[in-house]
């Protein structure tokens, strides 16, 4: 059953940035956007296992730092080569400066 | 250091691919430079601006020597436009490709796109085949059997490496893959780096490719003049020298099988006009280590990241004699590479990874 998990304080995310959250097994990009929302996706890229949050933001994209490769962060969409498969995406909440992943 | 102990299988789908899979080494976690995040954030940041001053002058240079060689069309004093024309057709358009591909050069991804398809149809590489083949070439950067794109192969065939230089067999090949993929077919290599799904695009730009070539021959045909064909295709052939000349130091006489980029890939500083023409690719280790970073910013990664790599070539030259010793004393003992000496300030190679990586023994190689 997916449960809320506190992944971090809002504070710890620049605005159009990303950091990477693990919880048990599991690897997570928490995403604060250009207009101040959050965002959370699966936190490796679907083309090859490479950590998204060491990757650059760009308004609504995420982009790999390995091959270049760029999803809509807040649909999960991957946006051409080399990614083929779409990205993971997790509800999220804001609650008393932490921001929560249904994961 | 990489030992292999027997002929390097250089296949997609060889020996060596298995073995690289099998032993890790194929997708494997690469050495990086630690650079605190803000740093790297400034770095990666993305501006048409650059770009888009390099790209209308590099036009703008392509449009004028054009037109100056056919305006002396039928004079030697042609000579010299075209040879200009030349690099900036045959050599420059591989460097556009490159940064367009890793949509790293403009900010507005249409830019990318529409510079890389300008640019992979003068450096006659069809624009699925290649990206997906340089994804190959980041992922697996000089590890045998895995790589799709190591230029200089071990031992090394000099005549290749000469004949590169005018552009001869990478438009032959060039030419009739063209002619493979537009009939639909592409091979078992091929396959195991394009997915299925992309494939219908190879043959697409394969036969639109083919007919723009054959108007170009028709055209000479139809005014009986060669100059068609010295605008468009022979280019790649005439004008291939400087990409050559600067490709080469890229991976050459350095080590493969390794999963650090400070032991196979080289730093060589350049000239401001080559650097254009290569655009700032001769940072060659720090765009392996950070593809993120756009071709602009490289020297200030370098600035950045410079104590914790090999000192740069200082030349084009002192790169050759450097590489080319390399090459001839591959042609007797195809194990050997050029190990460069790291700074004190460096994180030292981990030797003992990439000799459990390749399953072989330590190989003195200085």
């Amino acid at each position: 059953m997916p449960e809320w998990i506190a992944a971090c304080a809002t504070d710890d995310i620049d605005t159009e940035d990303v950091i990477r959250f693990d919880h048990g097994t599991q690897t997570f990009a928490i995403y604060r956007s250009p207009e101040d929302r959050f965002y959370a996706t699966a936190g490796m890229c679907t083309h090859e296992h490479t950590c998204l949050a060491d990757g650059l933001v760009m308004g609504d994209i995420i982009e790999c730092p390995k091959h270049n490769g760029r999803f809509n962060y807040k649909t999960g969409q991957g946006k051409g080569a080399p990614i083929i498969d779409n990205l993971k995406t997790y509800p999220v909440k804001v609650e008393g400066g932490t921001v929560f992943i249904e994961a | 250091m990489p030992a292999i102990g027997h002929k390097r299988d250089y296949s997609l789908v060889g020996a060596d691919t298995a073995a690289a899979i099998a032993s890790g080494l194929a997708a494997a976690e690469w050495y990086h430079t630690e650079i605190p995040r803000k740093q790297m954030k400034e770095l990666m940041q993305r501006s048409d601006g650059p770009a888009l001053r390099d790209t209308a002058l590099w036009l703008a240079l392509i449009g004028g020597f054009a037109a100056g060689g056919i305006w002396l069309w039928g004079s030697w004093w042609a000579v010299p436009f075209f040879a200009a024309y030349g690099v900036l057709y045959g050599s420059s358009s591989d460097s556009r490709w490159h940064e367009c591909g890793h949509g790293t050069a403009f900010k507005t991804q249409w830019m990318n796109k529409v510079v890389y398809q300008i640019a992979c149809f003068m450096i006659m590489r069809n624009p699925t085949v290649w990206r997906w083949s340089h994804a190959r070439h980041h992922t697996d950067t000089i590890i045998v059997g895995r790589d799709a794109e190591i230029s200089v192969m071990r031992p090394p065939d000099l005549i290749r490496v000469v004949l590169a230089f005018v552009g001869v067999l990478d438009a032959w090949h060039a030419t009739t893959g063209m002619l493979r993929y537009s009939f639909g077919s592409i091979n078992a290599e091929e396959k195991s780096f394009i997915p299925a799904m992309e494939q219908a695009r190879v043959f697409t730009v394969a036969r639109i490719w083919l007919a723009l070539y054959v108007a170009v021959i028709a055209l000479a045909v139809v005014t009986r003049s060669w100059l068609p064909i010295v605008l468009v295709g022979t280019p790649r052939l005439y004008g291939a020298w400087h990409m050559v000349m600067c490709g080469l130091l890229q991976h050459g006489g350095l080590a493969d099988n390794v999963t650090d980029h400070r032991l196979n890939s080289r730093t060589v500083l350049m000239n401001p006009v080559s650097r254009f023409i290569y655009w700032n690719m001769n940072y060659h280790i720090e765009h392996h280590m950070f593809p993120m970073v756009p071709y602009h910013a490289l020297p200030r990664l370098h600035a950045l990241i410079k104590d914790d790599l090999p000192a740069p070539n200082r030349s084009i030259l002192e790169g050759y004699r450097e590489m080319v010793p390399a090459f001839l004393r591959q042609l007797r003992y195809e194990d050997y590479f050029v190990k460069r000496a790291l700074p004190p300030t460096a994180k030292p190679y981990r030797e003992e990874l990439h000799v459990l990586d390749l399953g072989g023994a330590p190989q003195a190689a200085e």
